[in-house]
């Protein structure tokens, strides 16, 4: 399985903070992107592959080519305003 | 170096903090702390109170290698970072950055720094509630900026002024 976590008004939209899917057929993020879309419905693509919206992999930042695999944390969200 | 760092919804006392950094070394000959207030006012609204949300695993290893990018630019003795999430209102604190060298310089800087990137590169998110509802906060440009001039090296890093 792969975990989905949502944050900050990605979470809020998608009425979601976490999820987990099956990971088979899911080799990088995009795929991860397309199979949620799939399944949750397309607001979740319109989201997910909005400007702007990071994604880290198992709680590092990576690109949409980033490879996944089975137990992966993955967590999508807007630029972080802390501070 | 002394590494302190809590990421909590409880206040914190800005004394003890810097008692704490202080009490870890003799060497230490100056203590640089940042005090990030909950503002009244932002962008045109009349701000009634912040919702902080953070990446809790995430946040702490980025916050975690802030921290050591500091120590390994400056020769600090003693950072403590603390920073508050949950629901907040003007005038509360929101995060505490002390750093402690044995000359002030290096102290100044690494603050800066470490403040710097706690705006950019730490997984934090605020929300802001006024008399116009409510909204997501959009990383600010001055924000970004000020994170880069590190990165260009328009900001010097080998700053050495005795106390």
């Amino acid at each position: 399985m792969i975990r989905v976590l949502l944050f900050s008004r990605l979470r809020e939209e998608l009425n979601s903070s976490v999820i987990e899917i099956p990971a088979c057929g899911i080799s990088n993020v995009s795929c991860l992107v397309e199979k949620l879309e799939d399944s949750q419905g397309k607001a979740w693509g319109c989201l997910l592959k909005g400007e702007n919206i990071l994604v880290s992999v198992n709680q590092i930042l990576v690109h949409d080519d980033h490879y996944i695999n089975d137990g992966d944390e993955v967590a999508f969200f807007p630029p972080v305003t802390g501070g | 170096m002394f590494f302190r760092l809590v990421i909590q919804e409880e206040p914190f006392s800005v004394q003890s903090e810097t008692t704490r950094i202080r009490d870890f070394s003799d060497k230490i000959g100056g203590i640089v702390t940042f005090l990030g207030v909950v503002r009244d006012f932002n962008e045109g609204n009349d701000v009634q109170g912040l919702f902080l949300e953070h990446y809790p695993g995430m946040t702490e290893k980025q916050i975690e290698e802030i921290a050591r990018a500091a120590g390994d630019r400056w020769n600090v003795l003693g950072i403590t970072i603390i920073h508050r999430i949950g629901n907040l209102s003007p005038n509360d604190e929101i995060v505490f950055v002390g750093v402690g060298s044995a000359h002030r310089g290096e102290a100044f800087l690494a603050c800066e720094y470490i403040m710097d990137y706690l705006k950019t590169n730490a997984a934090f998110w605020k929300k802001e509630e006024s008399v116009h509802g409510s909204r997501w906060l959009v990383t600010r440009e001055n924000d970004l900026k000020a994170a880069n001039r590190w990165i260009s090296g328009s900001v010097s890093s080998d700053n050495e002024v005795d106390n």
